[in-house]
C-alpha cells in the first residue's frame, strides 16, 4: 500500500493553496458558563432522506438540536467514516453539549446546529459573502454566542 | 461568523493550514481524519477535546493555535478489522455480489442498532449486490457508462463501501481504529477486490477524474 490519505496531507499541506486573509476576526467570547454554544461541522451531514449534497456546494443544513437520524453525504473518499458511524459524537457533539451544559460547564445549547461540507477547491466566494453569513445570522437569531467548529 | 458576533473555536486537523489561515482559536488534534473529537465511543475522552478547545475562548487576543497534548493514531496497514465474512449463499453469482447479499442481515443489525446509515448517496441497501456487479463488469474491461451503475463511479463506491463498513460494525465486537475497516474492506473482501481491480481498470481506460476514483488514497 501507499502512504495513507491522512499521513499524504499533512505531509503535502504546504503545497495546498489556500485563501489568504491579513487580518483575524475576533470577538470577545462571553464567560463559558453563560454562552448559548451551537456546533458547526464541514462533515457534509444531511437529514436521511433530504437531497443530497452536490459536489462542490458552499451552502449549509440545519439541524435541531434533538435531531440525531444524521447521515455522512460527503463526496471525499478519504477520510474513516465508521468512528461518525459508530458514534455521531466524534464528528458532532451534540451529546457532549448536552452534558455539559446539565453540567454547569456552558450556559445552553443552541436550539439549532449546522453542517457545511468541505474539500471545497475553489474560492469559496459563495461560502465567505454569502452562505456564511446567513449562517452566522441563523445563530445569532437563536442566540448563540459561542461556536465549535470540527471538520472531517 | 466572529464579524458577526460569534465567538468562534475550531478542531483543527492539518496544522500547517491552521497557522497558514489564522482563525481567531484553533485546537490542533493529531486525530485520524473523520474523526474530529478523537474516539468515538469514549464520551471522556470527547468531554477532553471539547474543554481544551472552550478553554481557548479566555483568551483576550488571537489568532490562538494550541496542541491537543493526546493523540490517535490510524491502524497501520497491518492492523485490518478482523471480521468473518458470510459463506457463499449462490454459487451462480458472482462472489462479490454473494458476498455483498449476505452481509445484508448484518447491515440492518446495525442500523436498528444506531437507527443511521450513511448509505444514500445513490440508492437503498436493496441495490447493493445491482451496483457490485456493475463493477465486476468494470474490472472485466467494461467501461463505466456501459456497466449499468445508475451513477457516477465515485458515488456508487460510497454507498457500496457505507454498506461494507456498516456491516462489519455490526459484526466486530468493538469499534475498530480508523483505516481498520477500510483496510478489511479494500484487502479481505471481494467487494473491496473488485473496487481496487475496478480503479485499476478505470485508470487504465483514461479515467483519472474525480468522479471515477473508488478507492481512498492509500488502499490501492
Amino acid at each position: 500500500m501507499s502512504i495513507a490519505a491522512r499521513d499524504h496531507y499533512r505531509a503535502n499541506a504546504s503545497n495546498t493553496v489556500l485563501p489568504e486573509f491579513p487580518t483575524t476576526a475576533f470577538t470577545v467570547a462571553p464567560p463559558l458558563r453563560e454562552a448559548r454554544v451551537a456546533i458547526v461541522t464541514t462533515g457534509g451531514l444531511l437529514a436521511r432522506g433530504a437531497p443530497g449534497w452536490k459536489r462542490g456546494e458552499q451552502s449549509f443544513r440545519v439541524f435541531a438540536a434533538g435531531e440525531r437520524d444524521l447521515q455522512m453525504g460527503h463526496w471525499s473518499i478519504n477520510y474513516d467514516r465508521t468512528g461518525f458511524s459508530a458514534d455521531i459524537n466524534v464528528v458532532y457533539p451534540i451529546d457532549r453539549l448536552g452534558e455539559l451544559a446539565a453540567d454547569g460547564i456552558i450556559g445552553s445549547v443552541a436550539p439549532r446546529h449546522l453542517s457545511f461540507m468541505g474539500a471545497l477547491d475553489d474560492t469559496m466566494a459563495t461560502l465567505r459573502l454569502d452562505s456564511g453569513r446567513a449562517a452566522a445570522k441563523l445563530l445569532r437569531d437563536d442566540g448563540v454566542q459561542v461556536v465549535l467548529l470540527t471538520g472531517v | 461568523m466572529e464579524e458577526a458576533g460569534l465567538a468562534t473555536v475550531q478542531l483543527s486537523a492539518i496544522r500547517n493550514h491552521t497557522e497558514r489561515l489564522r482563525p481567531p482559536r484553533a485546537l490542533y488534534c493529531d486525530f485520524p481524519f473523520g474523526r474530529p473529537l478523537g474516539k468515538p465511543g469514549d464520551p471522556a475522552f470527547q468531554r477532553r477535546v471539547l474543554l481544551a478547545a472552550f478553554a481557548l475562548l479566555e483568551r483576550p487576543t488571537g489568532p490562538v493555535l494550541e496542541d491537543f497534548p493526546e493523540t490517535v493514531a490510524d491502524a497501520g496497514d497491518d492492523e485490518p478489522l478482523a471480521c468473518t465474512l458470510p459463506p457463499r449463499l449462490d454459487p451462480n453469482d458472482a462472489p462479490a455480489v454473494d458476498e455483498a447479499r449476505g452481509l445484508r442481515a448484518a447491515y440492518e443489525r446495525q442500523l436498528a442498532r444506531t437507527g443511521r446509515t450513511s448509505l444514500g448517496m445513490v440508492s437503498g441497501p436493496d441495490a447493493i449486490p445491482a451496483l457490485v456487479a456493475a463493477f465486476v463488469r468494470i474490472a472485466d474491461g467494461v467501461a463505466a457508462e456501459d456497466a449499468g451503475l445508475p451513477s457516477d463511479p465515485h458515488s456508487a463506491a460510497l454507498d457500496i463501501n457505507a454498506y461494507y463498513e456498516e456491516a462489519a460494525l455490526a459484526l466486530a465486537d468493538h469499534i475498530p481504529a480508523a483505516r481498520a475497516t477500510e483496510t478489511w474492506f479494500f484487502h479481505h473482501t471481494e467487494t473491496g477486490r473488485v473496487l481496487r481491480a475496478a480503479q485499476a481498470a478505470l485508470i487504465a481506460a483514461g479515467r483519472t477524474d474525480f468522479l471515477a476514483t473508488v478507492v481512498p488514497r492509500g488502499q490501492e
